[in-house]
């Protein structure tokens, strides 16, 4: 029970990150119908981001993570005005494939720039452990669950509340008619992709201080397990992604924990294949739902 | 108000809008009237900027509008209540009303204007915190008006909004139409209930297969012979 229980909490960290990853997959989703296949760059360059404004400019953990969600942000928003903009009616296949090709070019760009080496994060957070009843909980599971949380409620809010997010609620439901109403439809497609782009350069930086190890190819796995979690809890809702998240997490712990770190990976490819055969709207997908 | 000059508008292969001309004065309600597919939505949304022209002019108060965004056409005071409602399912009442005034700043005529839209549709008053996709279509409708009427228009094309609605619920409609016009919007209305259209319309233009083949008043229009076959029902 212990050891279940252990992995649970290990397993909400990770979760918490495929969350914030799978948010970003979501909105843009809800609003353009798009996949962005180069979301796990972005959170790969948010991590990049983290490493050199740590490393080289020395900066603390609060300003790093500002600069890699704001440099993930901009690079979000530069992906989509060049790549996707000018496809916006263009077939899917088209868009698809560009969102591939984008997603190569930016991880061999890095390796090309900085070489394929993984490079060794430096210590960020404070590393000491709590023992509560026999269970083993890190400051940094702790902290990167707190600001997962922390930067959802803020999603939510700005969804909910805001002019801003009812503008994106209103473009996700209908374009047309949400452009009837003056809304800037383009401005609003930009801050979506800033949105989640932030989020998942947000994750990035998390990743990098828990795993303690960056490379080019890192955003391809996470990037991945994060869309399958979006597709679990049903693509285009937000609360969604974020019970997707934890599901994928909790489920990767228990099977790395109880069965073999072997099968870490296969948990992902197996809750899609069961998802797309039980329930394909995903778990908290109806027949019409809200979409952003 | 309004100067429409030899527009042409195509879905591809298909003609949509032949050469088409029309004007709308300020203060008037101008009906625009048609048989299905006749190109009644398609010159409502070329205004809006939604569909472009291949060719041909589109001038408000003086200034060309012909290939501008759409919401910079909302900015400069044209307004759209779109055919089959459009309002946005997943916002509440209050939240759909708060987007149609997205664009504007003063917040105190904000304010005014939505408790005008409550004066005219009570009904929406009383649901304000419920879904729009959870209202009635004659909900919906009245709710797609007052969303309209929020964004303050100067000019408001109103896209069939008798359309689906019990016959008590038209007259109650068009009464309010010619409210809001008397309230100072400038109207052109679209509609397939043509004895009330032209009952209340200043002026109006028959479209046929993307061409103006009639216009001039309301009235007169209301006596013509050919509109009385095609659309009076006798
Ligand atoms: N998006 C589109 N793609 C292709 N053809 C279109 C499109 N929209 C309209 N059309 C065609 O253009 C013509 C005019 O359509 P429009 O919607 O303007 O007619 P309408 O007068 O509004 O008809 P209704 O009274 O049925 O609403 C029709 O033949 C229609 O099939
Ligand atoms: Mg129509």
């Amino acid at each position: 029970m212990n050891e279940f229980l252990q992995q649970v909490i290990n397993g909400l960290s990770l979760g918490s990150v495929y969350a914030l990853i799978a948010l970003g997959y979501t909105m843009v989703y809800g609003i353009v119908r798009l996949i962005n296949f180069a979301h796990g760059d972005i959170y790969m360059i948010g991590a990049f981001i983290g490493f050199f404004t740590t490393r080289v400019l020395h900066l603390s953990f609060i300003p790093a993570l500002i600069l890699s969600m704001a440099c993930a942000s901009l690079l979000g928003v530069i992906i989509e005005r060049l790549a996707y903009k000018p496809l916006r009616h263009a077939p899917r296949i088209a868009i698809l494939i560009t969102a591939i090709g984008v997603s190569f070019l930016i991880e061999y760009s890095m390796i090309w720039a900085f070489s394929p080496q993984p490079r060794a994060y430096p210590d960020l957070l404070a590393n000491y452990q709590l023992q509560l009843a026999g269970l083993i909980i890190t400051a940094q599971q702790l902290f990167i669950l707190g600001i997962a949380i922390i930067l959802m409620l803020g999603l939510h809010f700005l969804v909910q509340k805001t002019k801003s997010g009812k503008a994106m609620r209103a473009v996700s439901y209908d374009m047309d008619a949400a452009a009837l109403m003056g809304i800037n439809v383009n401005s609003v497609i930009s801050f979506t992709f800033a949105i989640g782009s932030a989020l998942a350069g947000a994750a990035g930086l998390l990743v990098g201080v828990y795993y303690n190890r960056i490379d080019p190819l890192m955003g391809i796995m996470p990037g991945l397990k994060a869309f399958v979690a979006a597709v679990l809890g049903g693509i285009g809702i937000i609360p969604g992604a974020m019970v997707g998240g934890i599901i994928m997490g909790v489920a990767e712990s228990l099977v790395s924990g109880f069965l073999s770190s072997t099968y870490r990976d296969a948990v992902a490819f197996a809750i899609l294949i069961i998802i797309l055969l039980v329930k394909p709207t995903g778990l908290l997908g109806k027949r019409s739902v809200e979409k952003v | 108000m309004l100067q429409i000059e030899g527009l042409n508008v195509y879905y591809g292969g298909i003609h949509a809008l032949k050469d088409l001309s029309l004007e709308v004065e300020q203060g008037e309600i101008v009906s625009l009237i048609g048989a299905n597919g006749a190109g009644k939505s398609t010159t409502l949304n070329t205004i809006s900027g939604l569909v472009r022209a291949k060719n041909g002019k589109i001038l408000f108060k003086g200034q060309s509008i012909t290939s501008m965004p759409v919401h910079d056409v909302v900015k400069a005071g044209i307004v759209q209540v779109p055919e089959g409602r459009r309002v946005f399912a997943n916002l509440t009442v209050r939240d759909n009303l708060e987007l149609g005034a997205y664009l504007r700043r003063d917040k105190a005529a904000v304010a005014a204007d939505m408790r005008k839209v409550f004066r005219l549709f009570p009904r929406l008053e009383e649901r304000q915190s419920q879904l729009a996709g959870t209202l009635s279509g004659g909900e919906q409708q009245m709710l797609a008006i007052g969303r309209g009427l929020m964004a303050a228009p100067q000019l408001l094309l109103l896209d069939e909004p008798s359309m689906g609605l019990a016959p008590m619920l038209v007259r109650e409609i068009f009464r309010i139409i010619q409210e809001i016009n008397k309230m100072g919007a400038t109207i052109l209305l679209v509609e397939q209930n043509a004895h009330m259209a032209l009952a209340i319309a200043h002026r109006a233009y028959v479209l046929e297969t993307g061409r103006v083949v009639l216009s001039g008043p309301a009235k007169q229009v209301l006596e013509m012979d050919e509109v009385k076959k095609a659309y009076l029902g006798g």
